[in-house]
């Protein structure tokens, strides 16, 4: 008998098997493959202040550090965010496989047992409790436990078994291919964000370098509208953009961009991270949503066990958490992607040039936005009917 | 005649995407190993999101 179960050793269930085993709860930590952190299915890029509110730094698994972010229009206008000042680092570029096993392994370390070769099959109610079918390494494995946990990713079955969440259409999901290239010529202090309705249809192409000349070039194209697979997209952006160097790794991926889901719990069960879409509509960027996700899920874990509740009405103040922490930013931003969604290549370019050669001090996408009203007031009108609720 | 999708082993490069936007559950990814059970419907959705080109769907 568990306190707790949770499907996933990706950054959201460590953290929320590292939360609860800190709380003292008994915690089991199943992750289905063989190696946690592999494969990669992500472009590695977070802000220092998402990492740090949970993590504390080490350098073992940061690639690269960044002061700002360079954004291209389709006709290669040049929009910069920056810090100016030298050394204030805004950005990390991750090693995920060191990093994933790092927070499994702070989650072993506070306690939580940790298996892997260990896929979530389904449960059934018993009583105010779960009975979890598991299979180990081709065997079936039956738990009991309180909570259960789903972090289990994009692909998410605990959230759709338990009724949560709704399968993804395909203009909720970014469908992503990436290439790791080394020998690159490229400013390593920035981050690379291209546009384009052809270049990347309901995307965009990125390049977040890795240190040492290499970097992360890749693509994520919304299916709904995109003519083609995601790497056709990226092969076509590396010609097109005369990136010289060599492929050493292939990644493939997809993100939610689902925005706010109306709720993340059901009786006995949480969902945090890409398995509750919790990935941003418009950067796609999952890493900090997730590990404030597990945390959120991990303390009102340890609630639950207090209060001896462990209802869908008691788990809805891990809803009020990660709604007040980043899930009004979710549907705001879900909002502000159908907005550029409607922007041509055109409109996308004299927008970028109203704002190009004006460094942007802050990376965010509330500078961005703020600047382009400065420079476009006639696109308030259009906004607002995008933000009004 | 029945549809239902089938994987290119050797394109597929175990992401997930299809297994995300399955409604019927029927793709499931187990390591790096994409199964597809025989609820498939042939749909084809997966088809379209699959990021390697790796999925077709065709008549059994």
């Amino acid at each position: 008998m568990f306190d707790v179960v949770v499907v996933g050793a990706g950054p959201a269930g460590s953290m929320a098997a590292k939360t609860c085993a800190e709380r003292g709860l008994k915690v089991l930590l199943i992750e289905k493959r063989q190696e946690i952190g592999t494969p990669v299915r992500c472009a590695e890029g977070i802000s220092k202040k998402g990492l740090q509110r949970f993590v504390e730094i080490d350098r073992r698994w940061i690639s690269a550090e960044v002061i700002g972010a360079k954004i291209y229009s389709p006709d290669g206008t040049e929009v910069t965010m920056a810090e100016e000042m030298a050394g204030n680092e805004v950005g990390f570029v991750l090693e995920r496989k060191i990093f994933d096993r790092y927070l499994a392994r702070l989650a072993a370390k506070a306690g939580a047992e940790v298996i892997v070769k260990t896929t979530f099959i389904g449960f059934e109610r018993v009583g105010n409790a779960l009975r979890v079918k598991l299979k180990r390494m081709g065997e079936d494995w039956e738990v009991e436990t309180k909570l259960l946990i789903g972090a289990d990713g994009v692909e998410s079955r605990v959230g759709r078994i338990a009724g949560i969440i709704k399968t993804l259409k395909k203009s909720e999901i970014e469908s992503c291919a990436q290439y790791l290239m080394s020998g690159l010529d490229i400013d390593e202090n920035y981050t690379y964000f291209y546009l384009g309705n052809d270049l990347a249809p309901g995307g965009y192409a990125w390049i977040f370098p890795k240190g040492n000349g290499c970097a992360n070039v890749g693509i994520g194209v919304l299916p709904s509208i995109a003519k083609a697979n995601a790497k056709f997209y990226l092969d076509r952006f590396v010609e097109k953009l005369e990136i010289r160097g060599k492929i050493v790794e292939l990644v493939s991926g997809a993100v939610p961009v689902y925005g706010e889901v109306a709720t993340a719990v059901a009786d006995n069960i949480m969902l945090a991270g890409d398995a509750a879409y919790h990935s941003d509509p418009i950067t796609g960027g999952g890493i900090a949503n997730a590990l404030s996700a597990g945390y959120h899920a991990g303390i009102v874990a340890s609630e639950a066990f207090e209060k001896k509740d462990f209802s869908a009405n008691f788990l809805r103040r891990y809803d009020e958490l990660w709604k007040a922490d980043f899930g009004w930013k979710l549907r705001r931003n879900k909002r502000l992607q159908e907005f550029f969604l409607k922007l041509d290549d055109e409109t996308l370019n004299s927008l970028a040039r109203s704002i190009a050669g004006k460094n942007i001090r802050e990376m965010s996408i509330e500078a961005i936005i703020a600047e382009l009203i400065k420079k476009n007031p006639s696109i308030i009108e259009l906004l607002k009917s995008f933000l009004s609720p | 005649m029945a549809k239902r999708a089938f994987v290119d082993r050797r394109k597929c490069a175990y992401c997930g995407a299809c297994v995300a936007v399955c409604n019927l559950l029927a793709a499931e990814l187990i390591e790096t190993f994409l199964e597809i059970k025989e609820d498939c419907n042939g749909c084809g959705i997966c088809v379209k999101v699959c990021p390697m080109n790796a999925l077709r769907v065709a008549e059994v």
